[in-house]
């Protein structure tokens, strides 16, 4: 996969109405469901799929994407085994594939052997939380010599540094939409149109939303303002709840989500 | 002085979410305001003296130096602070910085309670709220360290996720501050997480190596051979260690809490058993996995317990400038018992493992040699745990 093809993925995504990204943590509860609910969520309208590496502490997780990661390492998932399991749903799948997770397990695996594999297996972006715009320096390079996207983020609290940060933004911008930690929230007060405003005037690429939208209501309006829409913590839970028998609630999510979303 | 943008050589940095980068700047940007402001200068000094009864002594220890037999040993006596040890340096200091800045609630992390107790007893002297978190593994074994912080006023959270410890109550404490910024400032307690921590925290605690050089040149008309201090986090080590870090003579040696041993998994000695990796908003090493999953990491001491290091001790090793060596268990709670029998100070058992350390290297040495040891804390904390250690059933 060459930086063409990294970005042309993202523009697939972003290219059918508004997007809806999923995220799910690859080996909750086991990596054969993680596979399985890819190809679900990909028929059910998934535009693009976050999948998350679990770490043992993922600072900006709320309590149910903590626990799922903790179910996950405890089943005893590697970041070896994904990248296994990513392979297997290439045989199958041409999803957009985005990999969420922190950057201890990307630089520890070291990141010539992270990013060459996510090149080989079609990972087209990378979301690391704990890499600011300050830090980017640690992986730019390698990111950019494999082609693959290395996500900047936003968050309600950036401000006057929005500028600079979309400035130097590849594949698409990721809009925190409110302070704390990932989960589901009974409402969203940002002014998220500024901050996807803030991100058009220097930059055009696209903008999607996540942190806690839960509910067609929340999707369709944060759809409305944006590119796209992520949702985590609401999709983990059904997880939590069904375990192995998850597809098809998710599913029935995933599609009444992108339905309100495509009824805007 | 060895700090360039916010980096120890290749260490440090700030590695953590975009949320919370306005609020480390902000913080970087009031700290370079206020800490050579005369006023705040004078009311720092005013509460060390006044409040935290600072300068702490530097005791002879005769009756170890006599017995060991080789070089002079001199006690650093953080331990007769108030609060019973060095963390109310940098907590006088960051809580007089909050509230210059504004800032009306103050949040804290903390392992055994000692930075706890010292942050809500800064918060109920200047009239800040104040909440702490304490993995409930600790909150259970140091019930009598919640009662005394919520007797100060504070509200104390039990964190029930991951190991339940130390590193759980730093990740708790971050993602509480990611929800409320404008009125709270985290009052990080040792020389680590994103900058600019390592380097406030560093110089609030740097008047210990202030202090220790002047009463030294007083003492004895020269400077020590050896500086020995316990690092986890690495704040009393960092404190003790830095105004010698130009006087290349003075070896300045970190004792890591080995745990029942380096050859173990039960082990909190970051430098002798981990790796570089990038976690709690620093690049530094860690005791982690291949696949960079942070280890449960084990000590007897729970202000050691911790999986992580200071940037700017990741610098001083890599630069050869400082040594770190392991101390185990059954080595630290032999010289807590020493050190209260020969000189009758009961030192905590984080700082029983230099005293270890300084057991073993002064007969090494010669008698016109000199060494400090660090006593960071008290032990009064301590002494149920080593009961039951050696096996006499006490609660407290």
């Amino acid at each position: 996969m060459n930086n063409t093809t990294a970005q042309n993925y993202i523009d697939n995504a972003f290219s059918q109405g508004k997007a809806f990204i999923p995220f799910i943590t690859c080996g909750d509860p086991d990596l054969e469901t993680t596979e399985k609910l890819v190809y679900a969520m990909e028929k059910a309208g998934a535009d693009l799929i976050e999948l998350g590496i679990p770490f043992s502490d993922p600072v900006a997780e709320g309590p149910v994407i903590q626990e799922a990661s903790e179910r996950a390492l405890k089943n005893g998932v590697t970041t070896d085994k994904i990248f296994e399991m990513v392979q297997k749903i290439r045989e199958n799948s041409f999803v957009p594939l985005a990999f969420m997770t922190y950057a201890n397990p990307v630089f520890t695996y070291g990141l010539d052997k992270f990013l060459s594999r996510c090149k080989e297996n079609g990972i087209c972006c990378v979301i690391l939380p704990d890499i600011p715009f300050e830090e980017k320096g640690e992986m730019l390079d390698k990111f950019q010599e494999y082609g693959v996207k290395m996500i900047s983020l936003i968050a309600p609290t950036s401000k006057d540094r929005i500028s600079k940060i979309a400035a130097g933004a590849e594949g698409f911008v990721y809009c925190v939409s409110s302070l704390g930690v990932t989960g589901t929230r009974t409402e969203i007060t940002t002014d998220i149109a500024a901050m996807v405003e803030g991100v058009k005037e220097v930059n055009a690429l696209p903008c999607a939303i996540g942190f806690g939208i839960s509910s067609p209501e929340t999707a369709a309006k944060m759809s409305r303002v944006s590119d796209g829409v992520i949702v985590g913590s609401a999709i983990v839970k059904i997880i939590g709840v069904h375990g192995r028998d998850c597809i098809e609630p998710v599913c029935n999510f995933v599609r009444e989500l992108k339905d309100a979303m495509a009824k805007q | 002085m060895t700090e360039i943008n916010g980096r120890f050589g290749a260490f440090g940095g700030q590695f953590i979410p975009e949320t919370l980068m306005n609020a480390v700047i902000e913080l970087e940007e009031a700290y370079n305001k206020y800490k050579d402001d005369p006023e705040f200068v004078a009311e720092l000094a005013d509460l060390f003296n006044n409040f935290a009864g600072r300068p702490s002594n530097l005791y002879y220890a005769k009756h170890m130096t006599q017995n060991l037999g080789g070089a002079k040993i001199y006690l650093k006596r953080e331990d007769l602070n108030h609060t019973g040890s060095h963390k109310i340096n940098n907590v006088l200091g960051q809580v007089l910085l909050a509230k210059k800045m504004g800032k009306t609630r103050i949040i804290a992390e903390t392992g055994a309670g000692q930075h706890g107790v010292a942050t809500a007893t800064a918060a109920a002297l200047m009239g800040l709220e104040c909440e702490v978190y304490m993995g409930k593994h600790d909150t259970d074994r140091q019930a009598l360290n919640v009662y005394r912080m919520e007797l100060l006023g504070a509200k104390v959270h039990s964190v029930t996720s991951g190991t339940m410890t130390l590193k759980d109550a730093v990740n708790e404490t971050f993602r509480e501050w990611t929800k409320r910024i404008d009125d709270t400032h985290y009052v990080l307690g040792s020389v680590m997480g994103p900058h600019p921590f390592p380097l406030i925290v560093r110089d609030f605690q740097a008047v210990i190596s202030k202090e220790i050089k002047a009463q030294m040149l007083e003492k004895e008309g020269k400077l020590p051979d050896a500086v020995i201090a316990c690092v986890g986090g690495g704040s009393n080590a960092m404190g003790a260690f830095y105004n010698f870090i130009e006087d290349k003579a003075v070896r300045l040696i970190g004792c890591e809490a080995a745990g029942l041993g380096v050859d173990t998994k039960d082990t909190a000695a970051t430098m002798a058993t981990g790796s570089v990796g990038i976690f709690h908003g620093m690049k530094s090493y860690f005791c982690q996995d291949e696949y960079g999953q942070i280890a449960p990491v084990y000590s007897i001491s729970a202000g050691l317990d911790y999986p992580g290091i200071g940037p700017e001790h990741a610098y001083l090793r890599d630069t050869g400038r400082a040594e770190y060596v392991p101390v185990t268990d059954d080595e630290a709670v032999e010289a807590f018992e020493y050190l209260s029998r020969i000189e009758g100070i009961i030192p905590a058992i984080e700082s029983a493992h230099a005293i270890s350390y300084a057991m073993k290297l002064a007969p090494t040495m010669k008698a016109d040699q000199i060494i400090v040891v660090n006593v960071s804390g008290r032990g009064d904390k301590d002494v149920a745990a080593i009961a039951r250690y050696k096996g006499v059933e006490i609660y407290e």
